[in-house]
């Protein structure tokens, strides 16, 4: 069973490896120090990964959802709505689990040695309604209402929450670049204290990040129950050993509901099953 | 079992339906905005801005 647990963590790992570099492969961003101006950042990729990443090759999401909010010419942002509908339609939180390059950043942090790993405490559950807080306030409410003279508001949740600019896109070109490290304020030092934050927390829980935080997480949980990809139980074959719900590392019952909303579909239940009852 | 194994017809109409807005914020001209704000450095992003 370990084995074959190992054999599914070492594919899915692959995948977010592969998923990352192809996204952000402009390597010339990284040598120096600019990024990429191309026609592909029309364009969205799934999962968290900040367009000012030095080798992103298109727009994050959420950092484009706030840009046309906050814009004074449009206050909704239907073609990033639309693409987050089509891709949770489809595929629930596969983004999260397999293709978010800022997931893999904190399931690899979670690999390193801590003595005491936390899996739940007295208040985890509601704390993971923070996240839709934030895809509120942050995401929507505040880009749409706190603006300035011109009508423009500012991407409220990428600058003064996200702990992924800072670590793909804001401490890269800070080395990189000379003028902006004479720019530097307390801005960069809140947010790089919220990144040392999750670091430290995702070491000894299991992505906190998506957990508590993500407002992407957040959109593609609502479309987890209804999404094409999806879990099933076979209830015929299903043995009730609980195998599944104790090797979940998001805490979810695949057997109460094989398609919660914190469910990433990473796969480890479907590896434990005994009986393989999940498809 | 085979009632599990139907195709989930919400997530196929609610994808159709991500398609159109996509399409339609396509055409108001929303892409040009995302293509703005992702070619240039985003101060906020990196938090300097």
């Amino acid at each position: 069973m370990d084995r074959r647990k190992h054999a599914n963590e070492r594919k899915r790992h692959g995948v977010q490896i592969l998923w990352a570099f192809l996204t952000n492969s402009y390597l010339m961003g990284f040598v120096q120090g600019k990024i990429y101006k191309g026609k592909l950042k029309h364009l969205c990729v799934p999962g968290l990964n900040c367009y000012s990443c030095p080798g992103a090759l298109g727009a994050c999401p959420i950092g484009a959802m706030q840009a046309v909010i906050g814009n004074w010419n449009f206050k909704f942002a239907f073609y990033v709505a639309g693409f987050l509908m089509f891709v949770g339609a489809l595929t629930g939180r596969v983004v999260c689990g397999w293709l978010c390059p800022f997931g893999l950043v904190q399931d690899l942090l979670h690999k390193i040695p801590f003595p005491k790993k936390i899996s739940t405490f007295p208040g985890d559950r509601l704390l993971r309604k923070l996240k839709y807080v934030i895809l509120l306030v942050f995401v929507i409410l505040l880009p749409m209402v706190l603006v300035d003279v011109l009508g423009q508001g500012a991407p409220y949740f990428c600058k003064l929450i996200c702990p992924a600019g800072t670590l793909e896109g804001g401490i890269p070109l800070v080395l990189l670049n000379k003028s902006m490290r004479n720019a530097l304020g307390w801005l960069y030092a809140w947010k790089n204290l919220l990144l040392i934050v999750t670091i430290m927390a995702s070491m000894v829980i299991y992505r906190p990040f998506c957990k508590y935080i993500c407002p992407l997480g957040a959109v593609y949980s609502v479309f987890n129950p209804i999404s094409v990809f999806r879990y099933r139980i076979d209830r015929e074959k299903c043995v009730d050993c609980g195998a599944c719900a104790r090797a979940c590392k998001m805490q979810v019952n695949p057997v109460a509901n094989g398609n919660h909303p914190e469910c990433i579909r990473c796969g480890v239940c479907k590896k434990a099953c005994p009986v393989k009852a999940i498809h | 079992m085979k009632k599990c194994l139907q195709p989930p017809m919400a997530g196929i109409y609610v994808a159709i339906l991500g398609l159109v807005l996509m399409v339609f914020g396509s055409w108001r001209g929303e892409m040009p905005v995302v293509l703005e704000k992702a070619i240039n450095i985003c101060m906020e992003c990196i938090g300097i801005g």
